[in-house]
């Protein structure tokens, strides 16, 4: 029997009066990648930021057995999530250095820091050609890879990524799923991927719910998502 | 020549003092989007801090760095206190905070240490240092004292990991809790740091204004000026603004319009400023897209 990392249960979640999520349960298993599909206005980013408590929720959220509903965002990073969000959410004016550098904020080890700055460099090596360059003034590939390794620098438990191949070129976008892979499996980051790019997440991740206007409609292993009739054609356009 | 020298090195040393104020400034501008207007009476209420301790037979350093600790703390209390519950109402509401905030500090000063002027002690010898003409060993001082505290302000802010947090946390609050900056705390220290610079500002000018609830006032203008020439986001830019304030100021005084009429200039480059170049020589030109 595998490990929850991640279980929610019963979540509602909005922006004021607006309510977004109407009760979403989902669980995501430790060391797997799980993705969230869903159309546009769905509730995807509203579920990431419901999980790192960018929002106000009522229901109930456990990270590896704890209750984190109440606890404030900065208090959830601390137990080891890291959200790379919508917009990348990089520091433009501060260089790519610096950027990295406050993804380790919470850590007091600074010899690993200092390493994990090096292993992100050999992921991202064009991060390294720019790492004294304002973010800022990064292309849209290399700023979300700079979101990621910023997140990574975190050590992450779990990693909230929200819609990494938004505006980026076939290319990139295969650079960033193929690092998504390997971080997973060599450094055994538990994810939970947002995709637009149903085909791809699907191929990348193990498991897969499906969101429909803040509702769970779907869900189960990738593979068996990929063959759904329905999923077919709403989502793989076959 | 000798006297229009001296002019330049008394613009030079005044100028430090509004560049430290507009610095203060520009440091709570670049986190919350708001001028602070009590800038001034917190340094005003410091530098009586400063007096009341050096007549109570402390010695003047020790005065000093006393006297920014509380200005540090007072900072820290009232952005805590009295602007945190309104951070997230209308700009209005907040202005009108940070008016009733300069009117509450100007009037307990008057009424704790009354109205009348005192004369607030320089730490620097009376005599002219080296033997110079040009310059009083007050304005060296004072030149000095601002050149340090400019220095370890940039020091901080470049190469500490708390400095670094407080520029994320003034740049991208949402972002900078998503790495764990507690960017409320990251708030309260920038308001204490920006009380403890004015501090400074205030003990360094008072030998030179004199001591009373109003010393700050023109002192202030002078910094919004400094502030707005600088660029209102540029903390490079308030502090080379404030050296061309001081030294405009002085020259102007001294050779075109007189002393009488000295401030003036402050309001004159803050509404040439707005006009033709409101992003200042350094600021951000913002253009937003309708």
């Amino acid at each position: 029997m595998s490990r929850m990392l991640l279980e929610v249960k019963d979540l509602f979640a909005g922006y004021g009066a607006t309510e977004v999520l109407h009760g979403l349960s989902m669980q995501i298993e430790e060391g797997s990648i799980t993705t969230l599909l869903g159309a546009n206005g769905a509730g995807k980013t509203t579920t990431l930021r419901a999980l790192s408590k960018m929002i106000k929720v009522r229901g109930q959220i456990l990270f590896d057995g704890q209750a984190i509903e109440g606890k404030a965002t900065e208090d959830i990073v601390r137990l080891g999530v890291a959200h790379v969000p919508d917009g990348r959410g990089t520091f433009g004016s501060l260089s790519t250095e610096e950027n990295l550098q406050l993804g380790s904020y919470t850590r007091k080890d600074k010899h690993e820091v200092a390493l994990d700055q090096e292993k992100m460099y050999s992921y991202f090596p064009r991060l390294k050609e720019r790492r004294n360059q304002q973010a800022g003034t990064l292309s849209g590939g290399e700023q979300q890879m700079l979101a990621i390794a910023r997140a990574l620098m975190l050590r992450p438990r779990l990693l909230l990524l929200d819609e990494p191949s938004f505006g980026l070129a076939p290319l990139i976008v295969r650079e960033i799923f193929d690092i998504m892979q390997t971080i997973n499996q060599r450094d055994k980051v538990t994810i939970l991927l947002v995709e637009q790019n149903a085909a791809m997440a699907l191929d990348l991740a193990n498991y897969a719910y499906l969101l429909e206007t803040g509702k769970l409609v779907l869900s189960g292993l990738s593979k068996d998502l990929k063959q759904d009739e329905a999923v077919r054609r709403s989502y793989l356009g076959h | 020549m000798e006297t229009f020298i001296h002019q330049v090195v008394a613009g030079i040393a005044a100028g430090g003092v509004y560049a430290s104020l507009a610095l203060a400034l520009v440091m709570i501008y670049q986190s919350t989007h708001h001028i602070n207007f009590a800038q001034g009476e917190i340094a005003m209420f410091a530098t009586y801090m400063a007096w009341t301790l050096i007549n109570a037979g402390v010695s003047y350093w020790l005065a000093f760095v006393c006297t920014i600790l509380l200005s540090f703390s007072l900072g820290v209390l009232i952005q805590r206190i009295i602007i945190r519950p309104v951070e997230n109402a209308p700009v209005l509401n907040i202005v009108v905070v940070f008016i009733g905030l300069l009117v509450i500090l100007n009037s307990i000063a008057g009424w704790v240490f009354t109205y009348t002027i005192k004369a607030f002690p320089s730490p620097f010898p009376k005599e002219q240092p080296f033997g110079l003409f040009f310059i009083s060993s007050h304005e060296l001082g004072s030149i000095g004292v601002t050149m340090v505290l400019l220095l370890l302000l940039y020091s901080f802010f470049k190469f500490t990991p708390l400095g670094l947090a407080m520029r994320a946390a003034a740049q991208n609050p949402d972002s900078s809790r998503l790495v764990g900056i507690r960017v409320g705390w990251m708030l309260a220290l920038g308001w204490g740091l920006a009380a403890a610079i004015g501090s400074v500002a205030g003990m360094m000018i008072a030998p030179v204004v004199f001591l009373e609830p109003n010393m700050m006032s023109g002192i202030l203008l002078y910094a919004f000026a400094a502030a707005l020439v600088g660029g209102i986001d540029s903390p490079g830019g308030a502090v080379l603004g404030g050296f061309i304030v001081g030294i405009l100021e002085n020259i102007l005084g001294a050779y075109v319009i007189g002393t009488e009429l000295k401030l003036s200039v402050a309001l004159v480059l803050i509404i040439v400023v707005l006009t033709i170049k409101p992003a200042g020589l350094f600021g951000k030109v913002i253009v937003s897209r309708v």
